[in-house]
């Protein structure tokens, strides 16, 4: 199986390259570092607090954008010239061509993660960076294997995007919107109420904390706790594995 | 042909990954511990310019969200009083900001007086009233209510009459609309009459009497049963002192 896998993912990542993807994350980085630097010389205090936060925010949300679009767009060309179905059709399994792609994109994945942490080496101790890059990486990891499993199941650029952006915003602002529904003004919840508070638990139960992860404090105030890396990890493990689940399931079902 | 084939086709490995997956991820959220808000957290608000430009041409939107999400800093899991550990100086700005983008909101003006103006803590509560004084006199005409609620909060909880005073002699003086209830407007006297001061109290309801802004029938004869009750007490105060 791996004799498979190994050649698709090694396209895949070629076809990053090819795609000037990671010149373009770089391009991302230095805008986003020039924007910082700006705005650090106008701050009267805490200059490098804020232009460590800010890049760090503005490169999580750009390489979140870059991936989704490179994974959806990617496939969406593959369905479009029978790239797949040729694939497909020679003597190998659909979950090696799952695995193989999904490779491809974590590594895409990972060298994102990369470049969008080692320029906040300038403004935080690198310890609290490399933390910060390692969850952004898992961040990116579970943003990969839904944008994969949204573009096979939907095959159109507009909708599978659409999907992942609001998982992305929807898994980010869960727990907010947990805290607002468990904070009722009176005392007595209204039958709708309920309803509400129950669907909200229902479709936290089936999203990852993303708001747990690459937290900008960590990179400005403390480091992650080894409990919360723990929790990244097993939560990243575990949702790819879902997901991993539920697109072979969609793909196994699908007619070409 | 059929775009999709059944279930069934479904590999069995593939089906246990989903299903594990699904288990796991259950098992997962379920002993993570709920989310909460921490008091400590409510931080300085941004500048109102980074919110219109962040609300992205709708900073009414953005106003009700800001107003829900700051809702969700007081109504905490498991505490009833919560927002007495609040910082009430940033929490002003916050609400600030949040008139400023929706300046025909009420929300803001409803949770300070009736939730942040409600705390146990009088230095609290002080800063409330005098939001809800400085934001009335911005609008009074849509924002009487809060002013009306922060005077009987002044008179009631915190007995500071010249405060509550104060309050009443601004829901008096600029409060115009037409469709204010006169009981809004009247407060000051009723303070001032409480206060002892009834020659003033005496001078105003006589002079809203003949000023014809009072129609109702019932509230004229209410107003003048308690201006021939102050001039009663008015004349056996004059007696006693001779």
């Amino acid at each position: 199986m791996l004799r498979h896998i190994l050649p698709i993912a090694r396209y895949t990542l070629i076809e990053a390259l090819r795609n000037r993807l990671l010149w373009l994350a770089l391009i991302l980085v230095a805008a986003g570092l020039a924007f910082t630097q700006f705005l650090q010389q106008v701050a009267i205090t805490e200059s490098i607090q804020i232009q460590a936060a800010l890049l760090a925010a503005l490169v999580r949300i750009g390489v979140v954008f870059m991936l989704a679009s490179f994974v959806v767009t990617s496939m969406v060309r593959e369905f479009n010239d029978k790239v797949m179905e040729l694939i497909l059709s020679r003597p190998l399994r659909r979950s090696s061509y799952f695995f193989g792609k999904l490779a491809g994109y974590a590594a895409v994945a990972l060298a994102l993660a990369l470049i969008s942490s080692v320029p906040l080496a300038l403004f935080a101790p690198a310890p609290q960076v490399a933390l910060w890059g390692l969850s952004l990486a898992c961040e990116l990891l579970i943003v990969t294997a839904f944008a994969l499993f949204c573009v096979l199941s939907l095959t159109q650029v507009i909708s599978a995007l659409a999907a992942v952006a609001g998982f992305y915003l929807l898994s980010r602002s869960i727990s907010a919107l947990q805290i607002m529904a468990a904070s009722p003004l009176s005392d007595v919840l209204s039958q709708g109420q309920q309803v509400v508070n129950f669907v909200i638990d229902a479709i936290a139960f089936l999203l990852p904390g993303l708001d747990r992860m690459t937290q900008t404090g960590w990179l400005i105030y403390s480091a992650p706790l080894p409990a919360e890396i723990t929790g990244l990890l097993a939560q990243t493990a575990v949702y790819v594995l879902l997901l991993c689940g539920a697109t072979l399931f969609d793909l196994q079902r699908k007619n070409f | 042909m059929r775009h999709e084939r059944p279930p069934s086709h479904v590999s069995a490995p593939a089906r246990a990954l989903l299903a594990v997956g699904l288990v796991l991820q259950i098992g997962l959220h379920a002993v993570t511990p709920e989310p909460r808000a921490k008091v400590q957290d409510l931080p300085q608000p941004p500048a109102a310019s980074v919110l219109r430009l962040a609300s992205l041409g709708e900073p009414i939107a953005l106003a009700k969200i800001l107003m829900l999400r700051l809702q969700a800093f007081d109504y905490q899991s498991g505490s009833k009083v919560p927002y007495r550990e609040l910082d009430y100086a940033h929490l002003d700005t916050w609400l600030s900001r949040i008139l400023e983008l929706d300046p025909e909101g009420q929300y803001p003006l409803l949770a300070a007086s009736r939730l942040y103006a409600e705390v146990p803590d009088e230095t609290r509560q002080r800063s409330m009233l005098d939001f809800i004084y400085r934001r009335y006199l911005q609008d009074p005409n849509r924002r009487w209510p809060w002013l009306a609620h922060a005077t009987f909060l002044a008179k009631h909880r915190l007995h500071d009459m010249d405060l509550a005073l104060k309050y009443a002699a601004a829901l008096q003086k600029y409060t115009t609309a037409g469709d204010v209830p006169a009981w809004a407007t009247t407060m000051e006297i009723f303070i001032r009459e409480d206060m002892n001061e009834l020659e003033t109290a005496r001078v105003m309801i006589g002079g809203l009497l003949a000023s014809g802004r009072i129609t109702d029938r019932r509230e004229l004869g209410f107003l003048d049963g308690r201006l021939r009750e102050i001039e009663e007490r008015l004349r056996h105060s004059a007696s006693k002192e001779r």
